[in-house]
């Protein structure tokens, strides 16, 4: 019924090397609640282009450091 | 149900919604069928037991919701952009019985059925609403979304 995302993601890593950031604090950072920062990490949320460059900009990365897409780059035009 | 760490509020919710439906709809079938005996169903005062379970479904839902919000004070409230997609995509979902409920009871009124049946049917749909909306919705926080 449900299909869970196929982008991957490394909020987890990069929650580790901010000063061990917990999810709590990253969930306040970009307004939404922990559970949905978790089902992020977990995969079991695809968050929309605007919440993944808060994300994004809360670690002081690219979207692409963040987020990754499984499949192979050559395919697409 | 009501304090349970992690759950998302919005998905307690989505339990008690679920739960009180079914329960009252059980409640109301039971109350029903004992008042009626050998009479025929469409001959029962099912009026007041109809809207005394109705009533109570949602004072009971609302008390529910008061005492998970009193014992996860944090979470109470809390919406975010997820929340409100799942919020969504239940309603939509559950929506197809309020629909289906709506044809059947047309086509009930035009084959001029007793009101009794035309009630009844109603009722059902919005109870099927009810459940299959909240079940979709915890199985979007559960199984992804």
């Amino acid at each position: 019924m449900v299909k869970p995302t196929r982008v991957t993601n490394s909020i987890r890593s990069l929650r580790f090397a901010h000063g061990e950031m917990t999810q709590a604090e990253l969930a306040t950072r970009i307004g939404v609640t922990r559970q949905t920062v978790i089902a992020i990490e977990q995969g079991r949320y695809s968050p929309s282009l605007e919440m993944a460059f808060q994300i994004a900009r809360v670690f002081g990365v690219p979207l692409d450091d963040v987020f990754q897409y499984p499949g192979n780059a050559e395919e697409t035009p | 149900m009501f304090y349970i760490p992690g759950m998302p509020f919005e998905e307690k919710l989505a339990w008690i919604m679920a739960a009180v439906s079914a329960v009252a709809y059980a409640v109301y079938l039971t109350l029903l069928l004992g008042q009626a005996g050998p009479t025929p169903l469409a001959e029962v005062a099912y009026v007041p037991i109809m809207l005394w379970s109705i009533g109570a479904a949602v004072v009971v839902a609302i008390v529910l919701r008061i005492v998970a919000a009193a014992l996860a004070p944090e979470d109470a409230g809390q919406k975010d952009q997820r929340d409100r997609e799942i919020n969504r995509f239940g309603d939509h979902t559950g929506q197809s019985f309020v629909v289906i409920g709506g044809i059947a009871a047309c086509v009930l009124a035009m084959a001029e059925a007793d009101q009794f049946w035309i009630a009844n049917v109603l009722y059902l749909a919005f109870v099927l609403s009810a459940v299959l909306g909240s079940l979709t919705k915890i199985a979007a926080y559960r199984k992804g979304f």
